[in-house]
């Protein structure tokens, strides 16, 4: 197993948000995990990389338990990170950006270099030297995967990366993620999006008010359209 | 002609070192956000361990290798305070790292009166550098041309650092957003480490290249530092070029000013910094803050009023206090009234602070305009002393709604430098305009009439108007303003959609913790029986920042046990021991790491804990306190 969490319970201040998640991704898996806005997406990725305090459960990555690790030791083992907001260094260029996420290559993991990464995004190839607060939402959706990619994780969780986007750059995006898990990444992918979820994925999860209520592969998940209409529909 | 040319560059060579001092102080606050109080301390440290290097080692290579190596030794110590200070405090409310830092300050103070002596040291001249220049009959020593020309050296070279280095680019982005960094796996421990160290380098190599040119004293680290503050929010803060220019500015000021406006010269480059502020709020170069990502009301224990019994102890409490005349001598009780007097200045400031959220760093200027109030209307009016006391503090509340009107405008620390410009042109004025004030020898003879002459009859008059103050401003705590008041401190945006007129609040809520503060200052001025331009001084202003920081800024009750304690503790160190600020220092840095929340907080929260029948949320609240 690349990932295996379970029990994982996490508040903010006072309020209780997770409840007893437990998810699982295989080597070179693509996981959506689905759910309404508030659902707990975000917060599950925020606690898996160790930035929400107050957390317990057991996280498993590679086989190493990283439950109680500090953020950057869970990123530099190989787990890439790349959150909802973007979170963009506005007042670096492009090129900037993707040297802070640059991390030494890592042995067993896919390795990305510029050059691969401006192939990947070419729009991003053609603007090297722009500040980052000066790019359109969907380029800087590329260059926070592409600056999460420059650590060579080997898993990488996708915090709704169809967000926002116009359709031209979601089917990017889906290019980009497929070609991420030819070259051996891992992801997790948070999405509303099913149709999104469905074009990149290999088996789904479904959260809702801090708990997982369905897993299952896409398949199963199409042979069910109550549950569907139950926690994804809005 | 001639003669302005070389006040001018007179005034360049002065800018080297305070923007080296200043740049470094931007870097600190850019990545960690901590004002770092102690960076003139690490200024002057440089500058004496650069003297006694230089005085051992011989030649121009024992000259700039003492210089280099002071520099670099002084780095090292500030790495060793991040390590085992600063790191503890970086959760800390805002502000409790000055606090820290503050402490440092204070230790550092005496330590260099400890090693090297209380009197002024002349340093070496700097090898190549001992004659002067000729221009046009005009003598510039060949040292500033040196310092001129290392300004934009040191410009050049942080520029390169920041552009082309990946430390460069890891701290750039760290300084906008340090969470994400981390979640790209860059250590940040190791980063904020490593950007004191340099910002540290950089405020010791400032002083240590200040030798040649300047003695060598224990009191250096007081005067750059708030030069440094003045730079930094001038030039932006962060900002390394808006710190050169506003270094430059600054010096030139007064060079300057001195020739030109002898009569105001203290208070030009205040007035100029009050310009910018309100002109432009984040400096020259600065840029507006996106709004911290902090949320509050997690940290802290939500605030009550008092219940039956714990006002009943309050006035168990106060008769206490009230008996003190019966048991002690004189001395206790004038002691006593000093104490029952800092409550007062305390309280409004933590009015200011904790339920207003504006952290006043100048506000000493409206307890010392109190006290001139005080002073002019007895000395020159004659007006009797319940008269004074009634009316001095409008004074404090003039000077309190002239400037606060302008200081709500801003907030944080933008809020805090331009209060501290603000009371450091009260300070000027009173400094400077001898003729009304009697300038440095203050205004004496200032005795209370006969009713509260004696000191048992004073001390009950400061305990009582103590008592109601603190009672008065708890009311309006937890009065429909004071809801309003905290609404804007937690959420600005969302209090002005609900209606509330944000600016307006915070504006009668300074003026209200002015003209308090002016009731003390009232008081102190009878206490003493005479008024100084240091009743409005920058010491006094730290010392009340102190005192409510160290009761504990969350709480409500917190400055008063603050002030009792650091006063009561200042007052005995001082007739205990000539190193009382290496005393106090310790104890306040102990204070800080010990009891991260304040006296007060740490009891609260102890308290609450107890409080907390089940189990489970008991865990929750320790695994919270582990958390921060």
């Amino acid at each position: 197993m690349k990932l295996s969490v379970s029990n994982l319970n996490s508040h903010y201040g006072p309020a209780h948000i997770l409840f007893d998640i437990g998810l699982e991704v295989g080597e070179g898996e693509v996981v959506a995990l689905l759910g309404r806005n508030g659902a707990g997406k975000s917060t599950t990725f925020r606690s898996i990389v160790g930035l929400v305090a107050l957390r317990d459960g057991q996280i498993m990555f590679e086989g190493k338990d990283i439950s109680t690790a500090p953020t950057h030791e869970i990123v530099r083992a190989g787990l890439g990170y790349v959150p909802e907001e973007r979170r963009i260094f506005t007042d670096l260029t492009v090129e900037e950006n993707l040297e802070v996420g640059r991390q030494k290559p890592r042995p067993g993991a896919p390795q990305w270099t510029r050059e691969k990464l401006y192939k990947l995004f070419p729009n991003l190839g053609e603007m090297k030297n722009r500040p980052g607060g000066r790019m359109s939402g969907g380029e800087q959706q590329m260059l926070t995967i592409a600056r999460t990619l420059m650590g060579n994780p080997s898993l990488v969780l996708l915090d709704e990366p169809s967000e926002g986007l116009s359709p031209k750059i979601v089917e990017q995006m889906v290019d980009a993620i497929l070609t991420m898990k030819k070259e051996g990444v891992s992801l997790v992918v948070s999405e509303q999006n099913l149709h999104f979820a469905k074009l990149i994925s290999d088996r789904a999860y479904i959260i809702e008010r801090g708990r997982i209520c369905f897993a299952g592969t896409m398949a199963e998940l199409d042979a069910r359209p109550d549950i569907r209409d139950a926690h994804l529909s809005i | 002609m001639a003669f302005y040319f070389v006040q001018f560059l007179t005034g360049l060579a002065s800018a080297a070192s305070l923007f080296l001092v200043a740049s470094g102080l931007s870097i600190i606050f850019g990545v960690t956000r901590i004002v770092n109080f102690a960076h003139g301390a690490f200024y002057m440290l440089g500058a004496y361990v650069a003297f006694s290097l230089t005085e051992r080692l011989s030649g121009p290579l024992g000259f700039w290798g003492g210089i280099v190596v002071a520099a670099l030794a002084v780095a090292v110590i500030g790495v060793l305070v991040e390590i085992v200070l600063l790191r503890r405090i970086y959760h800390a409310p805002e502000l409790f790292q000055l606090l820290g830092t503050f402490g440092l300050t204070l230790m550092v103070e005496d330590l260099v009166v400890l090693i090297w002596g209380p009197d002024d040291l002349v340093g070496r001249r700097a090898p190549g550098f001992k004659g002067a220049v000729d221009f046009f009959g005009q003598n510039i020593p060949s040292y500033d041309l040196f310092l001129i020309a290392m300004g934009p050296i040191v410009l050049g070279v942080l520029w390169l650092l920041f552009q082309r280095t990946r430390w460069g680019i890891l701290v750039r982005a760290a300084t906008q957003d340090r969470d994400m960094v981390a979640a790209l796996g860059v250590n940040q421990k190791w980063l904020f480490t490593s950007v004191f160290a340099v910002g540290v380098f950089l405020a010791a190599l400032g002083g240590a290249l200040q030798i040649p040119r300047d003695a060598v004293h224990h009191a250096m680290d007081l005067r750059i530092i708030v030069e440094v503050f003045v730079v930094v929010v001038i030039g932006g803060l962060g900002s390394i070029l808006g710190a050169f220019v506003a270094a430059v500015l600054v010096s030139e000021l007064n060079a300057f000013g001195i020739l030109i406006f002898p009569t105001i010269s203290l208070i030009l480059v205040f007035l100029v910094m009050a310009v910018v502020l309100v002109v432009r709020p984040w400096g020259l170069f600065g840029r507006k803050e996106a709004p911290a990502r902090r949320t509050p009301g997690l940290t802290v224990i939500p605030w009550r009023p008092l219940s039956s019994v714990e006002r009943l102890a309050s006035l168990v409490a106060l008769a206490f206090a009230a008996m003190l005349p019966f048991i002690a001598g004189n001395y206790a009780l004038t002691v006593g009234a000093e104490i029952a007097i800092f409550v007062i200045f305390a309280a409004s400031l933590h009015f200011l602070m904790a339920v207003g959220g504006l952290a006043s760093f100048g506000h000493a200027a409206y307890f010392g305009l109190g006290a001139y109030g005080v002073a002019f209307l007895a000395k020159l009016a004659g007006l009797p002393m319940i008269a004074c006391l009634l009316l001095g503090p409008l004074l404090g509340a003039a000077g309190a709604a002239v400037f606060g009107a302008f200081a709500v405008q801003l907030s944080g620390v933008y809020f805090a430098m331009l209060t501290l410009a603000f009371a450091q042109i009260v300070w000027s004025i009173a400094f400077q305009w001898v003729a009304v004030t009697g300038g440095d020898n203050g205004i004496l003879g200032l005795w209370p009439e006969k009713w509260a002459a004696s000191p048992s009859h004073f001390y009950w008059l400061a305990l009582g108007v103590s008592a109601v103050v603190v009672s008065v401003l708890r009311l309006v705590t937890f009065s429909p303003f004071g809801y309003a008041l905290r609404g804007m401190r937690d959420s600005p945006l969302r209090s002005e959609s609900i209606g509330i007129n944000g600016k307006r609040i915070q504006w009668t809520a300074f003026i209200i913790a002015g003209t308090t503060a002016g009731i003390g200052g009232a008081l102190f001025a009878y206490l003493k029986g005479s008024v100084f331009p240091d009743n409005m001084g920058i010491s006094l202003s730290v010392d009340a920042l102190v005192m409510v920081l160290l009761g504990g800024v969350e709480t409500v009750p917190g400055a008063i046990f603050g002030a009792i304690v650091y006063k009561a503790l200042n007052i005995w160190l001082v007739s205990q021991t000539d190193w009382s600020k290496l005393v106090l220092g310790i104890f306040i840095v102990l204070i800080v790491v010990v009891f991260p929340k304040g006296i007060v907080g740490v009891v609260e929260s102890v308290m609450h804990r107890r409080r907390a029948v089940a189990p489970k949320a008991a865990a929750l609240a320790a695994k919270m306190e582990g958390a921060q």
